[in-house]
């Protein structure tokens, strides 16, 4: 897979652990691309009680990537205990449904809680319009949610957790950018995340890291 | 008062008066008939119980335990944090108070914004002609839709639909708001309106300010087992809002649309009601254990026992609707009706067989005003073993998840793993193996330990239809036992299609189907087999040493 610039340090193979959290209205495929992705296969699944935890290792050339997916529950009530989920995240996937408007609409309410949340540089955001399979029915143009993506400075693919389209592809862009932003941080200049050493030594102290 | 009286009792004194003396320790293994007194009847723990002592449905639908329930929050809140003994879960609950604060000022906001039109419009639209749930939504005017044989719907005081069981909310409005119409009238008048009767149909109020339940059954239920499932329902919207939420959603906004905050549980409700419909579990107010050797289930409680965490409560394996093991903080009890609420959560989504939930969880009965956080996850993919740690602290989950995975490395090391597949092979046992050619079916429930026994449903029961008419025999039978104004300790029924019999003793309940050819001696000596079939079996059927941590 194409590695971007980053440049292997030899002998050293460190692991980075990070947090990935789908958002999305009810029913958009969140649970849906979270079990293609980490298992490969599809069902159509009930609504999330809650959240589900999931972990995936990614063997890059220059570090492993463990990613802790957390897949939300898109119904209301648990809105207000979202905000523990996505706490401490590193990267954060919004998700809606291209064949209903009023999902990304949701998805932008999401950004903005997210922005009050973190600065700019401390999380990865990507929009992802799911269902393409249903392009017919489609109510969310490719242009219309690449555009907002663009001006938000976020990343943008469109999937198929059914048909299997570019799911893997939006985890995969996710991690390069983290482990780009990592590698940015500990270069030439020790500030910023650098300052703290990232590897093993990340200790957890809760499911959610302030 | 009754009801008061007992719930101080597994709250203060934990097993207070019902612990069984020394003495009656030893007659118990001496004796291979049952001990009439409570604590050494078959299935009775040996080193008390763990659960919250409940008598029967009795304490659920008393007039005392309704006052106790509209005014229990601050009580119950206060309940669990008696410094004396339990001073960590205090604290964990004034945290949990904090929290909740913090949930109450995001509802604020959301009901805020709802208000200016912000918001997505609610969900509920999609609801059940959404493929998922492969329920089509009904027809109201219908004829089919009259004829199911039980309604149940929830309404709030404003008179706002809640839930219906078949068909549409929205479509249903006008009739929820004949209802509502109907409590109102009687109130006006300092009365309450408790139900109809006409025309083979039943209409069962239940009011739970602020909401109201009412149930249309064609049942043979009495009224208040009806009144005892509504109340299971009014708990299992609980178990998603907390008490303390729910009034004050309605408290800001009398005409709250509680839809909007219950879309995607009405499968839970539904499944909550198909469930009483065939599991005696709700009716017995008691918990069945999967049958499985002492010796493997000691290990497997162990194993939980072992591995424990600061913030944990409850840890609890399951398997299908049975109890595999439960370990308990000292001195905190689980209520039947909480466990069956988490028993139902789960058997209601498939969404916990991928990777690890984590979710808020309030246990009702144990404490209404805040919520929990579960960890629910299979043990493996093929299994149908179930693990639920119930933890205090909602930012433990890595803690939590950690106490999984040292759980089932203790599995492993103890080699119990092959015999509990092997036990989930069989879950149920036969009732041939009793050995009484004549005896049906039955089950038996130790009232000391909250749980009960009962083999699978055979021949001639074998059609959905037949086995919950089975069970309606029980309801039937129990309903009598149970009756407030005149309960009965022996009941023995002959009807045309099988004879049962019913024994009801401060100890146990037993409860047996026996053929339509058997005599009434035939019956009795064959209570007494049972019986000491029972005791023989007991640490095999029942969980006689709770752990604790």
């Amino acid at each position: 897979y194409m590695q971007g610039p980053l440049t292997p340090s030899p002998g050293i193979h460190p692991t980075y652990p990070y947090k990935v959290v789908l958002l999305g209205s009810t029913s958009v495929g969140k649970s849906s691309l979270a079990y293609r992705y980490v298992r490969n296969d599809f069902k159509e699944s009930l609504p999330t009680v809650g959240c589900s935890f999931f972990t995936q290792t990614l063997h890059m050339e220059v570090a492993t990537v463990k990613l802790e997916i957390w897949d939300t529950a898109g119904q209301e009530k648990y809105h207000s205990v979202c905000h523990l989920y996505y706490r401490g995240a590193h990267a954060a996937l919004l998700v809606y449904d291209i064949t209903n408007k009023e999902t990304l609409n949701r998805a932008k309410l999401w950004l903005r809680d997210l922005e009050k949340e973190f600065l700019p540089d401390e999380i990865v955001i990507a929009l992802v319009g799911n269902k393409v399979d249903l392009a017919a029915e489609r109510e969310v143009t490719t242009e219309e949610g690449e555009e907002f993506a663009r001006t938000r400075g976020l990343l943008f693919m469109e999937t198929s957790a059914k048909s299997n389209h570019q799911v893997n592809d939006i985890f995969m862009a996710i991690a390069q950018e983290l482990l780009q932003r990592e590698q940015k941080a500990r270069a030439p200049s020790p500030h910023g995340r650098s300052a703290v050493s990232l590897g093993e030594s990340r200790v957890r102290t809760g499911c959610c890291q302030p | 008062m009754a009801a008061d009286v007992h719930k101080k009792k597994g709250w203060e004194v934990p097993n207070g008066s019902l612990t069984p003396g020394d003495g009656q320790h030893t007659e118990r293994s001496e004796s291979p008939t049952p001990g009439l007194a409570q604590g050494t009847e078959p299935g009775a723990g040996q080193e008390g119980a763990m659960f919250v002592h409940t008598r029967s449905y009795e304490d659920l639908t008393s007039p005392e335990d309704g006052a106790a329930v509209a005014r229990s929050p601050e009580e119950r809140c206060g309940e669990p944090g008696e410094p004396t003994t339990m001073e960590q879960i205090s604290k964990d609950f004034s945290e949990l108070s904090t929290q909740l604060t913090g949930m109450a000022l995001d509802l604020e906001e959301e009901m805020r914004q709802s208000k200016e039109g912000k918001l997505e419009p609610s969900p509920q639209t999609t609801r059940r002609d959404s493929v998922l749930s492969g329920k089509e939504e009904e027809d109201v005017t219908m004829d089919a839709w009259r004829m199911h044989r039980k309604h149940v719907f929830v309404l709030s005081e404003a008179g706002k639909p809640v839930y219906s069981r078949y068909g549409s909310e929205e479509a249903l409005s006008s009739t929820m708001g004949v209802m509502m119409a109907l409590v109102s009238f009687l109130e006006a008048e300092k009365n309450a309106i408790r139900s109809i009767h006409a025309d083979g149909y039943k209409v069962v109020f239940v009011r739970r300010s602020p909401l109201v339940l009412v149930a249309v059954a064609r049942t043979r239920q009495s009224e208040q087992e009806i009144a005892h499932e509504l109340l299971y329902i009014y708990y299992q919207i609980l178990s998603l809002l907390t008490w303390t939420q729910l009034n004050h959603i309605f408290q800001q906004k009398q005409n709250y649309d509680l839809r909007r905050l219950l879309a995607g549980s009405e499968r839970i409700t539904d499944n909550l009601l198909d469930l009483m419909a065939h599991d005696p579990s709700f009716l017995m107010g008691a918990v069945r254990c999967l049958p499985l050797a002492a010796s493997v289930r000691d290990a497997v409680s162990s194993s939980l026992q072992q591995a424990k965490a600061k913030s944990l409560v409850f840890s609890i394996l399951l398997s299908g609707n049975q109890l595999v093991s439960l370990v308990r903080k000292k001195d905190q009890f689980l209520h039947p009706i909480d466990l069956h609420l988490l028993f139902n959560l789960i058997s209601s989504s498939s969404s916990f067989r991928e990777g690890e939930a984590w979710t808020p969880i309030c246990l009702p009965k144990f404490n209404s005003s805040g919520f929990f956080h579960a960890h629910i996850s299979y043990l493996e993919q093929e299994m149908d073993l179930c693990l639920l740690l119930v933890s205090t602290d909602r930012e433990d989950f890595f803690t939590v998840s950690d106490c999984k995975r040292r759980f089932q490395e203790r599995l492993r090391r103890r080699g119990v793993h092959h015999a509990l597949q092997e036990a989930l092979r069989t879950p149920f046992y036969s009732v041939a193996q009793v050995g009484i050619p004549d005896l049906r079916h039955f089950i038996y429930k130790s009232k000391s330990s909250g749980l009960f026994t009962s083999p699978e449903i055979e021949a001639p029961y074998v059609r959905e239809e037949e086995k919950e008419r089975l069970l309606g025999l029980y309801q039937y039978l129990h309903s009598r036992a149970h009756n407030s104004s005149r309960p009965l300790k022996n009941i023995y029924f002959t009807g045309p299609r099988e004879n049962l019999l019913a024994w009801v003793t401060s100890a146990f309940e037993l409860y047996i189907c026996y053929s339509p050819l058997g005599t009434k001696a035939g019956a009795i000596s064959a209570v007494n087999k049972l019986m000491k079939w029972i005791r023989k079996e007991e640490d095999r059927l029942f969980i006689l040493t709770p752990q604790t941590y």
